[in-house]
């Protein structure tokens, strides 16, 4: 079943066309992350999907209901800002159940709500105290206990971890993973972070400047980009890519195609070998990144982009020598003149 | 060792130069306090002395009892406060719009609130004494009011529309997504976290009021309706001032601007709006 349908969505600021003909649809009890670079217009559907934008043209549709002009709180959706957005004049049991409040609930089922949602999240201790006196975590699972407290049909999330350290950032995916197998609910997620699309999405929506370049399952856009824009996005290091005319690229001829211009492949889908004529490319080790579990190597083949490789384990292979890649054929992409993929292998 | 002694070098500046600064300010009110108690026969022989030899209580009295002193106070009351109120209530309303609304011509009505504080008062006293003599509002408190609301609500607004944008937009759209309708998460959200702002507009707009004189001079000239810095002047008679009585009167003025601030004080303790958003 569809929790929500994106039919023809278009978003303007004055002459500024944001969003172009959108149509997406989500299922019911997925968890779907819109990522793109900023300003490619991701957060403005969000905020559109939760009614603080106002839709252009298009229908915006829950289950079966038209909700373009719908107030955001005739949505029943709930959101966790980027800021938190924690109401700093109460304490952190008024805002878990400030929505409650509002819908005039009785004390009783405020504090039952109010304590499951606090359970989750370990707040328990921390009822009393204001905002202003929990840390960036803490805060961080208040704005989420906010949006339990609601059970609401669907949940927003606008970029939720991105004013988190490292550490935090990664305990927190996972609690927000957890908590999406625990409700079940269906969550719409924005993020500019590959790696938080690529670990919590059901599915991928990747955007770039006001359209949808691709959605997918993450491994399906991982290994079937379906362009230059998907592949050089998603994945980190990013995809090296190869013009079909580098004087340092050596194809066999079984693995070219005629109307290729580019040549994709990931890093991590290398192997280094002798810089003789069985190799693919040749290059020198310009900078060497050994990470214990990775070595990755950033080789000089003549052209502006250096040629990325990464190899499992560490690899003694000393800076300025000169190596050998081969490609496994599997995983070369190939795209033509319009960066779209060409999809015969 | 030597990194603590120039601290607290400079440390001993710092005080000093704020105690200079404290007593600089303070003086004229000390001097006020000092000729308010100073007897009348004393002033012209111990005017400059730090301390009277004496001192008497007799014009605070005198100013209560035998002068209209306490109708001045009571009109200037109305006056201040009904300003402080409607102009807060305006200034308010047309912040949040400012901070909150595109809307067409909002560049331009901001451009003609700023150039309405361009001109000196004295250029339009003429004029706005025409209007209120049209309106016949003059000799009226009600009159006064409304020309002080005016020429406050513009100052007062870009005043207050900084206090909403220092309130962040998400906290407002977090309840509207709650279930706020946009007027409930203005009066439930962001009006508690307005109130250092409010409080800072109020007195603010309470002291401009309770000191304007050149308005409440032209416009106003029965004694009833006088208003205190207009009744300050009753005391300079044609061959004489009576220092004592002016200044006890003027001490007495002080307290309602005291009381004031220190009813709204704990408002203006900002840090309210900490911990909202990130950090």
């Amino acid at each position: 079943m569809t929790a929500i349908t994106l039919n023809s969505i278009n978003k303007s600021f004055g002459p500024v066309h944001v969003l172009k003909d959108i149509s997406l649809e989500f299922n019911k009890g997925e968890f779907v992350v819109l990522v793109g670079p900023s300003g490619c217009g991701k957060s403005t559907l969000l905020r559109m999907i939760a009614g603080l934008e106002p839709v252009s043209s298009g229908d915006l549709i829950f289950g079966e209901t038209r909700v373009n002009d719908l107030e955001p709180r005739e949505r029943d959706i709930a959101m966790v800002f980027q800021s938190y957005a924690l109401y700093p004049h109460m304490n952190v049991e008024r805002n878990l159940g400030f929505s409650l409040e509002l819908r005039k609930r009785d004390a009783a089922e405020k504090q039952k709500r109010t304590s499951h949602a606090a359970g989750i999240l370990g707040l328990d201790k921390l009822l009393d105290r204001f905002p202003k006196a929990l840390s960036g975590g803490q805060r961080q699972r208040v704005a989420m206990g906010r949006a339990i407290v609601r059970d609401p049909q669907i949940f927003l999330f606008d970029e939720p971890l991105s004013n988190l350290d490292a550490a935090l950032r990664i305990e927190m995916r996972i609690e927000i993973a957890k908590l999406h197998q625990r409700l079940g609910t269906t969550m719409v997620y924005v993020t500019h972070d590959q790696v938080e699309a690529m670990t919590l999405a059901d599915r991928i929506v990747v955007m770039n400047a006001g359209n949808v370049e691709q959605v997918g399952t993450p491994l399906d856009l991982y290994s079937n980009p379906a362009n230059l824009f998907v592949a050089g996005f998603l994945g980190s290091p990013k995809m090296n890519f190869v013009s079909h005319d580098d004087p340092a690229l050596s194809l066999p001829k079984a693995l070219t195609h005629p109307k290729a211009k580019t040549y994709g492949i990931r890093p991590e889908h290398i192997q280094v070998t002798a810089p003789d004529d069985n190799a693919h490319l040749i290059g020198t080790i310009d900078v060497v990144e050994r990470l214990g579990s990775d070595t990755i190597f950033y080789i000089n083949h003549g052209a502006k982009q250096p040629f990325v490789v990464r190899v499992p384990g560490i690899d003694r292979t000393a800076l300025g020598e000169k190596i050998g890649c081969i490609f496994q054929p599997n995983d070369l992409h190939r795209f033509n003149a319009d960066g779209q993929s060409i999809s015969e292998k | 060792m030597a990194s603590r002694t120039s601290f607290s070098v400079a440390g001993t500046l710092r005080y000093a130069a704020i105690i200079l600064y404290v007593l600089f300010a303070l003086f004229p009110i000390y001097w006020l306090v000092k000729i308010a108690i100073t007897p009348d026969r004393l002033i012209y022989t111990e005017g400059t002395h730090i301390w009277p030899s004496t001192f008497t209580l007799d014009n605070f009295t005198s100013v209560l009892f035998l002068t209209d002193f306490l109708v001045y106070f009571k009109n200037s009351m109305i006056v201040s406060l009904g300003t402080a109120f409607f102009t807060t209530l305006v200034a308010t309303a047309a912040g949040y719009a400012f901070s909150r609304f595109h809307f067409r011509g909002k560049a331009i009505i901001i451009a003609l609130m700023l150039i309405t504080q361009m001109f000196p008062l004295l250029m339009i006293i003429a004029p706005i004494y025409k209007i209120m003599a049209g309106l016949r509002l003059l000799d009226s408190l009600t009159g006064l009011i409304i020309v002080y609301t005016a020429f406050n609500v513009p100052f007062a607004t870009f005043l207050m529309q900084g206090f909403f944008d220092g309130i962040p937009k998400d906290l407002e759209e977090a309840a509207m997504i709650d279930g706020c309708t946009r007027f409930e998460a203005l009066r439930k959200v962001i009006f508690p976290l307005t109130l250092p702002g409010l409080a800072a507009t109020l007195g603010f707009i309470f002291t401009a009021a309770w000191s304007e004189l050149l308005f409440a001079l032209m416009l106003i000239n029965s004694d009833d309706k006088m208003t205190f810095p207009v009744g300050l002047k009753t005391f300079v008679s044609k061959f004489a001032v009576d220092w004592g009585q002016m200044m006890a009167a003027g001490t007495l003025a002080l307290i309602p601007s005291c009381i004031f601030f220190i009813l709204i004080q704990r408002f203006l303790v900002q840090g309210l709006t900490a911990g909202a958003v990130k950090g």
